[in-house]
């Protein structure tokens, strides 16, 4: 059987020790010989901090609670309804949104490594790419969300969705009590990130 | 467990520490590097499953104590040199850079809203059958190891063997990454979404009523 060499060599070993020199060499020596191009860089560095975040997630849950057709449209196929909004691409090729009831909290993990629906909430938090949530979150959801100084409500069993292939899962939060009547954009407002990924609830109106 | 990233359960890691949603990156080299990864990526010399697996292969003490973006590069800096894009010295600072044949493939600037946007679907026709429906009960190997290579990459975590479960969501078939890692080809098949009772997986659930989902794929499963 084939074994992976490089168990026993470690490229990084030979970049600068401190981190951000270890990027400059990087950029440095792909930069010289052709192969990636600095303004790309600069691209995809605005995408992320600038384009794609949770707000594209808040417009969906928003949307979802405001209108009954696209929340079955949610249900029957989410990457095609959330791609006609226009938010597909990188680490969001195959979503599932899962809904929150009176009966069950959602939370979505990547125990393995980081997975996180980019298109929706943008890069993950540090948190979540944290060894402790990687961890705990399968084992022990209910510390982790007191973490976030969530209590669930008695009888509320937890589904914790461990991310282990490329299905992306969003959670659809709740509508808090007394959004009744709110508009699309108000009750984005209302929407965390953290909701989307159950480490949180939606906010109620203040 | 048999490679440290394979951490789902474990004990003694601390708190879980919330964060503002502003927050994008926690230092100035992050951004960069998170770019840099991806605009190495997408020169289509390796696949996703490949880079995890990479990342997986880190030290494990090196694993524990980079941070996520290290992670992010050791991986990188072992592929460029694993699969030839970049000699040791080149990596090392040694020597005059000659321009890549690779350079053609180059992500430019124009390029990355189509490339991020049209990311990388696993999706796959596939000449392998279901075997299950929504609802069987179904039984996860007992070794969670690549069956194909040894030391090799899978998706099956280590506390999710040989548990039983049931299958809640068919996906459609798709890359099997243990293959895909290793350059032994997509071999897509069926992808379920199968959940399992807490008591299921640990001794002291936190609750009866709780329940984990993990995306596996077919050959991780067996009928009971």
């Amino acid at each position: 059987m084939p074994h992976d060499h490089h168990d026993h060599d470690h490229p990084h070993t030979l970049l600068p020790p401190d981190p951000a020199l270890r990027v400059k060499a990087l950029e440095t020596i792909l930069t010289e010989k052709g192969l990636i191009d600095p303004a790309a860089l600069d691209a995809i560095i605005d995408t992320y901090e600038h384009k794609i975040g949770p707000r594209n997630g808040a417009r969906v849950v928003a949307r979802a609670w405001s209108d009954p057709e696209f929340l079955q449209a949610l249900r029957d196929d989410a990457t095609k309804i959330l791609d006609e909004m226009g938010y597909f691409g990188r680490q969001g090729e195959h979503m599932v949104v899962v809904e929150n009831t009176a009966q069950t909290h959602n939370m979505v993990v990547c125990t393995l490594c980081s997975c996180y629906p980019w298109p929706l909430l943008g890069i993950p938090p540090g948190w979540y790419k944290s060894d402790a949530y990687r961890a705990r979150a399968v084992r022990e959801p209910r510390a982790v969300l007191a973490d976030f100084g969530v209590a669930l409500p008695e009888g509320i069993a937890v589904r914790v969705w461990d991310s282990t292939a490329e299905i992306r899962y969003l959670v659809l939060p709740m509508r808090p009590e007394g959004s009744e009547g709110l508009g699309e954009e108000a009750l984005m407002e209302l929407v965390t990130r953290d909701s989307m990924i159950g480490t949180g609830l939606a906010q109620a109106p203040v | 467990m048999t490679r440290v990233h394979d951490m789902g359960g474990r004990f003694g890691d601390g708190p879980v520490v919330p964060e503002a949603e502003d927050v994008k990156f926690h230092a100035d080299w992050h951004p960069r590097a998170l770019a840099i990864v991806l605009a190495s990526g997408s020169l289509g010399t390796w696949n996703i499953d490949v880079s995890r697996h990479a990342r997986e292969c880190l030290a494990p003490k090196d694993y524990t104590a980079f941070s996520y973006y290290e992670k992010w590069m050791g991986g990188l800096a072992a592929l460029l040199v694993q699969t030839g894009v970049l000699t040791r010295d080149e990596l090392a600072g040694l020597g005059d850079a000659q321009i890549s044949d690779l350079a053609t493939k180059k992500l430019t600037a124009d390029q990355v809203a189509g490339v991020l946007a049209r990311g990388g679907p696993t999706e796959r026709d596939s000449d392998v059958a279901p075997q299950f429906a929504i609802g069987d009960a179904v039984m996860t190997r007992a070794i969670a190891e690549n069956t194909m290579v040894a030391g090799g990459h899978t998706r099956l975590p280590s506390y999710a063997a040989k548990a039983r479960g049931r299958i809640l969501r068919y996906h459609g078939t798709h890359v099997l990454p243990d293959s895909n890692a290793h350059g032994l080809g997509e071999a897509p098949e069926p992808l379920y979404a199968v959940i399992f009772p807490a008591a299921e997986l640990w001794q002291h659930p936190e609750h009866p009523r709780d329940e984990i989902v993990l995306d596996l794929w077919q050959s991780y499963l067996e009928a009971v």
